[in-house]
């Protein structure tokens, strides 16, 4: 980030944990987890213990972190290195970014950016100017975006509630700061887990590496008896849902795939495609490791300048103006963003290489993105 | 585990202390080694092990679930017990492992019949109490009067995710309200490595002098034994499919992911080749750094960091990363690294 963007966002994230560090409740059982941070055009500082609330708001007065992390898991020492810091559990974290819905309206707010001559062009696989491959991908995130990512969240939710017994209250969901979410599962069975066993959950929520033979469609000589019915629990009964229509259209539907003679494969295939549909799009890596340090509710999120905020009401929500907290103050900027993008309530752009006067929280938003700097 | 019934002490052998057992038997290890009357019971011992290590179960004189006569719980309990004294002086890992896994798939088959008798009032089962003992998992039954029971999903996924065959994947299994549903089979399936581990550490733990009398011979008997089981493999100079994937996507300059690198850094590491040797292989990567390669291949080593020495992901995490280009020379390995040494 250059020298001038550089002051003005961090003055801005500094305002931000000075006004609003009551967004930032130290998490549950602090004393037992690691914090991390990252400063601008910094690297990455982990293994840090915070005590209380006044040690994490000094942290941010002084370091004005661009991101500030702090750990799913709980150690005995978790300021030591990662072999000494003797792991106990971690709660259950999960990742659903919109970038990941494979959504058609990304291609309309997605730009590249290219890392040789610096060139902002529409979507595609080289620089127009210099032809260079070497390209950064930015991506401003629209409505369907976060209503689509909310849906995914809600699928999200009945697993782990209904199939997994979670309780509701140990379920909270937080908007990520960018483009997402963020779901945070405590005090659950499930904190003991290791990385494997979680990545055998992972797959449970994605849908993944599932058989016919679940569903009672069996290789060899098929039989109707043997079919899960619709009103089954779990994907038993949510997928048969999908496949079959309805209950009224399964008998015909088995009649249908057993009188086949590929009757195997084509049912193998329905549930292949049906992973993207009914399979809840989250982000394996996130979800089975058990050291991450993940980004601290209430912090800014420095690739948009928004705050991780928690969602009461998910339905509701409105990241682009209840996680936008940077004030209004006029700032003259070059922006250099060809999509058009609404922060609280108010459209802006797009912006050919302009000299635009906008709101700090927007300028910062461009900057954060890349996709402006200060003139 | 306390007051055995005669049944359970032959069905489940491996819950008695040998050496307490024994000697409340009123026998001593060296009157088996020199008593003829008591050598079939060191034969029978013998028998058991070398079934065991051939992978032909052993024929158990229990019928129906219940020991036939008076004579056949002594035999059961003897010639397990003194298998157990016959390994630890031969101190033959092979022949432990193989009898350990045996006694466990024995003890498995008991383990099932005894659940599928339960009533649903039973619930100080002595099967349920052995595989809550063994693996700290709580089977229930279902109400319904039918082979079926349920244990935490938790639980279920620390035993099962050791499996690879794919119905034991969690999505193929009936899940509902935090539990997963399984039959009597599957119950006293998911507990066989317990099972084994416990019988390989009573064999490991149980306290014998260097050599007791008598048991000499059998005990070199079993060692050439052993030697039969040697495996043969075979050394290929080829990289697995998914390495020269990675390795391909690089030469091109396309942008290999992280997943991807991971898997390409530590698969050579695994083999064996230096870090000099490895960090070329990123030159043509779009957002190549000589440093930052180098500090990362250090990192996978352990050189640097934590210490941690990542190994290479499985194939089942290469699969999930879309890394994975399995051929048919991939048939039987479950980790990149077996593709060089492949059993023949």
């Amino acid at each position: 980030m250059l020298e001038q963007d550089l002051q003005l966002v961090e003055t801005a994230f500094k305002k931000y944990y000075f006004d609003h560090f009551d967004l930032l409740p130290i998490p549950e059982r602090a004393l037992e987890r690691e914090f991390g941070y990252q400063k601008f055009n910094g690297g990455m500082n982990r293994h840090i213990s915070i005590k209380s609330n006044e040690e994490l708001r000094l942290m941010l007065i002084t370091n004005i972190p661009s991101d500030v992390y702090c750990s799913n898991g709980y150690y005995s020492f978790p300021n030591l290195p990662m072999s000494e810091k003797d792991w106990k559990e971690a709660d259950l974290i999960f990742d659903i970014d919109a970038k990941d819905l494979n959504l058609d309206c990304r291609q309309e707010h997605t730009c590249i950016k290219c890392l040789a001559c610096g060139k902002i062009s529409s979507l595609q696989l080289t620089c127009t100017s210099c032809k260079s491959t070497k390209i950064e991908i930015k991506s401003l995130t629209c409505k369907n975006c976060i209503s689509r990512a909310k849906q995914e969240v809600f699928k999200l939710r009945e697993i782990l509630e209904e199939d997994l017994a979670i309780k509701k209250e140990n379920i909270q969901i937080y908007f990520s700061g960018n483009e997402g979410f963020h779901i945070h599962v405590t005090n659950s069975l499930y904190q003991q887990l290791g990385s494997r066993e979680r990545n055998e959950l992972v797959d449970y929520i994605m849908f993944r590496g599932v058989m016919p033979e679940t569903f009672g469609m069996k290789k060899y000589k098929p039989e109707r008896s043997s079919f899960v019915n619709i009103d089954d629990k779990g994907w038993r009964g949510r997928a048969s849902k999908h496949i079959f229509g309805s209950k009224s259209k399964r008998s015909k539907a088995i009649t249908e795939i057993i009188s086949e003679p590929d009757g195997y494969t084509i049912f193998q295939n329905k549930l292949e495609n049906l992973k993207d549909v009914i399979g809840v799009k989250i982000d394996p890596n996130v979800t089975i490791d058990i050291h991450r340090i993940f980004r601290l509710p209430g912090s800014l999120n420095s690739k948009s300048g928004m705050s991780k905020i928690l969602c009461e009401n998910l339905e509701k929500i409105n990241p682009f103006s209840d996680a936008c907290f940077i004030d209004d103050e006029k700032t003259d900027i070059l922006a250099n963003c060809p999509i058009e993008f609404t922060l609280k309530n108010e459209k802006f752009g797009p912006y050919n290489n302009e000299k635009v006067t906008l709101p700090k929280y927007a300028a910062i938003y461009l900057i954060c993105k890349g996709l402006g700097n200060i003139t | 585990m306390k007051n055995l019934g005669q049944d359970e002490m032959a069905k489940y052998p491996f819950l008695a202390d040998a050496g307490q057992y024994l000697k409340d038997q009123g026998f001593t290890l060296e009157q088996f080694g020199s008593d003829p009357d008591l050598k079939l019971f060191v034969d029978k011992a013998i028998h058991r092990i070398r079934s065991a290590a051939k992978g032909i179960p052993y024929k158990s004189d229990i019928m129906d679930n219940e020991i036939r006569d008076d004579a056949t719980l002594p035999k059961e309990v003897f010639s397990f017990l003194l298998a157990v004294i016959l390994l630890k002086l031969t101190g033959i890992n092979t022949l432990i492992r193989r009898f350990s896994l045996a006694e466990a798939r024995r003890a498995e088959e008991y383990l099932q019949k005894d659940l599928k008798k339960m009533s649903d009032e039973d619930k100080d089962e002595l099967a349920i109490k052995i595989i809550y003992d063994l693996s700290s998992i709580t089977v229930k039954k279902t109400d319904k009067n039918e082979d079926k029971f349920f244990i935490p999903v938790s639980d279920y996924l620390v035993h099962s995710v050791h499996f690879h065959e794919k119905e034991w994947k969690l999505i193929n299994r009936h899940v509902e309200k935090g539990n997963v549903f399984l039959t009597s089979h599957q119950v006293a399936r998911l507990v066989r490595s317990e099972l084994s581990s416990f019988i390989s550490k009573k064999i490991f733990s149980v306290n014998t002098p260097s050599m007791i009398i008598g048991f000499q011979k059998p005990v070199e008997e079993l060692a050439s034994f052993a030697k039969i089981f040697s495996v043969p493999t075979m050394v290929s100079t080829e990289y697995p499919p998914c390495i020269k994937h990675a390795i391909e996507v690089l030469e091109k300059g396309e942008n290999l992911s992280h997943s991807g690198r991971f898997l390409l850094g530590t698969y050579l590491m695994g083999v064996g080749k230096p870090i000099d040797q490895i960090a070329p292989l990123f030159k043509n990567a779009p957002d190549y750094n000589e440093k930052i390669t180098m500090y990362q291949l250090n990192h996978l080593k352990g050189s640097s960091g934590s210490g941690t020495k990542y190994k290479c992901p499985s194939c089942e995490r290469v699969k999930s990363k879309d890394l994975c280009f399995a051929t048919s020379d991939c048939d039987g390995i479950i980790n990149p690294i077996q593709f060089k040494k492949k059993r023949v």
